[in-house]
């Protein structure tokens, strides 16, 4: 039987090992390697270590000096920017284990950040240490392994502010059985939040103060978005069984330019300036825009993706908000998209589900 | 005995090593890397306050002009504070400015560092803290500027310098070949490091160097301090040899120990002076991240890439606005120099003085005044002694006149108002009035401008520039773009463009660009009556309109009354650009927007009307009836019946008197209206006819009353007697015949 996804520390097992065997740089305690070789195993050495992350070379130092100093790590981005994927590769790295995750939801109880109790137990022998159920919080602290937490601002606020202890005191205490768990040497939390999304539970300042912050950036160039969003177009069309279309690098290269444009408020040329819309803008959404074109093309188009296939998924992604959205979006139609010369059938298809 | 300081010029590492070099060596001659006719200038250096420029130029000739800047941090400016002080005469030892302004004097002043090329090739993005690790914190090492020497001439291996570079060396030997035939014996040389191995090595004979350096291109050039900032000496100002972080390096050389504790705690205190919550906690703990960095990239100390990510991810959370805040405010930094007040007149006031002789309009004094009694003059008045206000009327189409208003204008837009405008006699754009008054104070904002150039006009292009995209609102901008063309400044007018266009793009409301577009149109046509090149304005101009055709049918909805007539006013201003704009293809889209909007009931009923009549007018409705009708129907209420008719015949009741059709709708509409609702509409009906002047008035009713009941008795013609007034027509229209 296989698993349909390893963990990193699995699936990266030989590099890591690599990288332990010939690391010789101090490793601070609890650590599996040194800050250097963590940060060589997150972005590759050119050869035998592969690059997990693509991206500026002081994002991942800020972040592994951070956990080096004991402080803990808040990711930052829009969705889709790889913050969940660094967190895995860096616990991976650092404590050789990246399971210890707090998946944060609105419904997610303060049992998850603390510990919950094995009822049955607590009834039959009254409260112990064996009656209680640890969360991955308490684990990474008894161990010294790094927690993740995900979505921290989706949590509740009063949920949040329970990992205040643990990250200020580096304790955790159990009145029920008047003792703690104290945070083993090598413990320490990385967090991803996404900080374009309306409605979240923002930080408390309590809390906040005891984050660094790393911002990951969108992909810098778009090359480097061209190459994710083709790349992944291509595997979603496969594992959704769509119908084989013809997909012009000419409509991803438009729709990528379009979100592009009006994620960075500016034209690819630097020239003109214009107003982003409210939603995100995602690389992602990028990617959801063209799989329903192609699936659009291949039900009941002519099986080629054209432009009136991307248009309305293209509208909706871009029009979020009805009234702002629209005036962005009829300004970039009319100001840039106009006046492109090869965009003509681009601007009419735009034009007529706007 | 000589000893030549190799440094990096702007390196605060260098001007510790010298002025610990200096109090060591204690030389009795200094010569410094600069231009010689400086040499009389150094003893106005003691009432300067850095940052502050050696400006040398050609007077007359704004184009050809160079600046060697100097910073507290600035060794060269340690070697003149020490010579100054302990009374050691300081000598220039580069290439005169007279050769190097020359028009074929050579070109561009060597901007090599070869410092941060030596810190590049061992991997670090910082030249000072690899001078500070490599050079200052080597042991063993006698002196660092042995090192420095040592490593340049195995970067000069084999290297043979261009033409200008090597007729520097040979002057700057020339010089110090002078200096000991003088009778100094300890003499300090402070020059770039990469001069050192020319001028401490074996020197080439006398003959070789006489020989360079003969019958180079001379012109006259003159030198003056000028005040300067750190923004300026920043690289992103344009200047070569510029450094991208002087607010730190003026930090490193000032502290007094802890630079990193000192600096993020500064960081701290910004951050906080804007409002933000930033602790103590924050400062420890970025200063915590900075070491950890530091040991991470295996750095012995933390540098400013170092302290500026512990400031990012700790003191500003991730926010880039914050960090863009320290870097403007801490790392580049905003000091502003001074020069003495006995330091010589800068260019910028000698430019001045030239174009008021040139342009015989000059800031007079009283007996001048009765000397000099010009036509302009038309009256003088005392108003403080010394002072004397008096007023000037300009013809623009003299060139001496338009060369004074251009002078004036643009001194306005220096902070100058010498001159103020007045309301000018007649009509016509041809003429200018204003009042002239010169103060003290005058001169001293030239001064302070003098770093933004050399003349009037390229210190105004440049303050424009500096200003334009800074926190300007649309229309601010809109009026730079008018006073640019008033004061031909072609130079600025790409600037100001770019930034209007960015501000309207970005402007969600929308009535700030119908405010500013009337006013780029209207410099668009008068920068092609005065032949200035306004290219661009137009563009400008087209994108704003779209920008409107695009936000106006969702600002339209829902207005008030009140909000509606202030649209209206902002519509119609926005027609008649159009009209003036000269664009066919722009103004059928923007009849075909305000069509739509018609089309989509919505908007306020005197917004309606208005946008109808302008279709009207402009010939693009053919249903105007229909229109009229629906309007006017009983679905809408009488209230808003009213307001659409208000907006429809606003500006002239002449549509009414010469319409019939119209008239009876309207007519009919009225008649057809209940006492009570009459009532309702009435003063809004009053307001509208009110509005007309008299005999339109008196048309309309005498029509009302003449065609009551809608038969209006056709005028009989008389076909024999117009037969006579037929045939004049004919004649005169050359048909007679035909």
């Amino acid at each position: 039987m296989t698993v349909l996804r390893a963990h990193a520390e699995d699936e990266y097992a030989e590099e890591l090992a690599l990288l332990a065997k010939e690391d010789d740089r101090p490793r601070p305690p609890g650590w599996a390697l040194s800050p250097w070789a963590v940060t060589t195993y997150v972005l590759g050495d050119g050869s035998r270590i592969t690059p997990k992350y693509v991206g500026a070379r002081r994002i991942v130092e800020v972040a592994v000096a951070t956990l080096a100093t004991d402080r803990a790590l808040l990711l930052l981005g829009v969705p889709g920017t790889a913050k969940t994927w660094l967190s895995e590769h860096l616990a991976a790295a650092i404590s050789g284990d990246s399971t210890l995750l707090v998946q944060g939801t609105a419904g997610t109880p303060e049992e998850a950040v603390r510990y919950g109790w094995n009822y049955a137990r607590l009834l039959a022998d009254g409260p112990s240490r064996e009656a209680l159920t640890p969360s991955p919080v308490m684990r990474a602290m008894a161990e010294g392994r790094i927690a993740r937490v995900e979505e921290l601002t989706r949590m509740p606020s009063d949920v949040q502010d329970a990992l205040i202890t643990a990250l200020s005191e580096k304790t955790l205490p159990i009145p029920e059985l008047n003792t703690e768990v104290q945070a083993q040497r090598g413990f320490n939390l990385i967090a991803t939040a996404n900080d374009r999304d309306r409605g979240v539970n923002e930080l408390s300042s309590a809390l906040r103060r005891r984050f660094n912050t790393v911002v990951l950036p969108v992909p810098a160039t778009a090359e480097e978005e061209m190459e994710i969003v083709t790349r992944r177009v291509a595997q979603l069309g496969r594992s959704l069984q769509l119908p084989e279309t013809t997909t012009g690098l000419e409509e991803i290269r438009r729709v990528v330019t379009v979100f592009r444009e009006l994620r960075d408020g500016v034209t690819e040329d630097g020239r003109t300036k214009l107003k982003s819309p409210s939603g995100t803008l995602s690389t992602a959404e990028a990617i959801s825009v063209l799989t329903s074109g192609i699936a659009l093309a291949a039900h009941f188009g002519d099986g080629v993706l054209r432009a009136a296939d991307v248009a309305a998924g293209l509208v909706g992604a871009v029009v979020r908000e009805p009234a702002a959205d629209r005036v962005v979006w009829r300004e970039y139609l009319e100001t840039v998209v106009r006046e492109r010369p090869d965009w003509h059938d681009f601007y009419r298809a735009c034009r007529e589900v706007s | 005995m000589i000893e030549v300081f190799g440094v990096r010029h702007h390196g605060p590492g260098s001007a510790q090593a010298v002025r610990e070099g200096l109090a060591r060596l204690r030389p009795d001659a200094i010569l410094i890397e600069g231009p010689p006719e400086a040499d009389a200038l150094v003893r106005f250096a003691a009432g300067c306050e850095p940052p502050v420029a050696l400006l040398a130029h050609v007077p007359g000739d704004p184009s050809r002009s160079a600046f060697w800047p100097f910073a507290v941090f600035s060794p060269e400016w340690q070697a003149i504070l020490y010579g100054t002080r302990h009374g050691v005469p300081i000598r220039f030892c580069d290439l005169p400015a007279a050769h190097l302004l020359a028009p074929q004097g050579g070109g561009e002043r060597g901007v090599r560092d070869p410092i941060g090329e030596l810190a590049a090739a061992a991997g670090h993005d910082d030249p000072e803290r690899w001078w500070e690790d490599a050079v200052e914190h080597r042991p063993g090492a006698a002196s660092q500027f042995e090192v420095i020497g040592e490593a340049m001439a195995a970067l000069r291996e084999g290297y043979t310098p261009d033409a200008f570079e090597a007729r520097r060396e040979a002057y700057m030997r020339r010089v110090l070949r002078a200096t000991v035939k003088a009778g100094h014996e300890r003499i300090a040389v402070v020059c770039g490091a990469w001069h050192v191995p020319a001028l401490a090595g074996s020197p080439p004979p006398v003959k070789a160097d006489d020989a360079l350096l003969r019958g180079l291109p001379k012109v006259k050039a003159a030198l003056a301090w000028v005040p300067w900032t750190y923004e300026r000496l920043a690289i992103r100002s344009g200047y070569g040899a510029g450094v991208g972080s002087p607010g730190w390096y003026h930090h490193l050389f000032t502290v007094a120990d802890r630079p990193v504790e000192r600096w993020l705690g500064a960081a701290g205190a910004v951050l906080r002076e804007e409002g933000l919550a930033v602790s103590s906690a924050h400062v420890i703990e970025a200063v915590r991240l900075a070491g950890s960095l530091a040991a991470l990239r295996g750095r012995p100390l933390p540098g400013l890439s170092e302290v500026t990510e512990a400031a990012r991810a700790v003191l500003c959370e991730g926010d880039e606005l914050r960090v863009a805040l320290i870097q403007r405010r801490m790392v580049v930094g905003d000091r502003l120099g001074h020069v003495g007040d006995d330091a010589p007149l800068v260019p910028l006031q000698r430019d001045l003085r030239e174009q008021q002789r040139h342009l015989r309009l000059h800031p007079a004094t009283r007996e001048e005044q009765a000397a000099r009694e010009e036509q302009v003059v038309m009256a003088v008045r005392e108003e403080r002694a010394g002072t004397v206000v008096r007023e000037l009327e300009l013809d623009l189409r003299r060139t001496l006149d338009l060369g004074r208003s251009h002078l004036l204008h643009r001194l306005r837009l220096l902070g100058v108002p010498w001159g103020v405008p007045g309301e000018a006699r007649g009509r016509g754009t041809f003429r200018e009035s204003w009042r002239l008054e010169w103060r003290p104070e005058f001169d001293l904002a030239l001064i302070e401008s003098a770093a933004l150039g050399t003349t009037v006009e390229t210190a105004a292009t440049r303050r424009v520039l500096d200003l334009a995209p800074t926190g300007q609102s649309l229309g601010e901008l809109a009026a730079t773009v008018e006073k640019c063309l008033l004061a031909e400044l072609p130079g600025a007018l790409p600037g100001v463009l770019a930034a209007l266009s960015e501000r309207a793009a970005l402007d969600a409301d929308i009535t700030h660009l119908m405010t500013a577009l009337p006013a780029i149109v209207r410099a668009h046509r008068y920068g092609d009556v005065r032949g200035t090149p306004a290219e661009g304005l137009a563009a400008v101009a087209r994108s704003m309109l779209d920008r409107i055709r695009a936000g106006l049918p969702a600002a339209l909805p829902g207005l008030s009354g009140r909000a509606a007539g202030a649209m209206l006013a902002q519509v119609d201003g926005v027609h008649a650009a159009v009209d003036l704009l000269g664009d066919p293809a722009a103004r059928e889209r923007w009849l075909a927007t305000l069509l739509a909007i018609c089309d989509t009931s919505g908007a306020h009923g005197l917004v309606e009307g208005r946008l109808t009549r302008i279709l009207l007018d402009a010939g693009a409705l053919a249903d105007a009836e229909r229109r009229l009708a629906r309007a006017t129907s009983r679905g809408g209420g009488p209230a808003r019946a009213a307001a659409w008719i208000e907006g429809f015949l606003a500006g002239g009741g002449l549509l009414l008197v010469h319409d019939a059709r119209l008239l009876d709708l309207v007519d009919a509409w009225m008649s057809g209206l209940s006492g009570e609702q009459f009532t309702e509409v009435l003063p809004l009906l009053r307001r509208t006819f009110g509005g007309f002047a008299v005999p339109e008035r008196r048309a309309i009713g005498e029509r009302v009353r003449s065609g009551a009941g809608g038969a209006r008795p056709e005028r009989e013609i008389d076909e024999r007697r117009a037969a006579a007034a037929g045939r004049t027509v004919l004649t005169i229209l050359g048909r007679a015949h035909g």
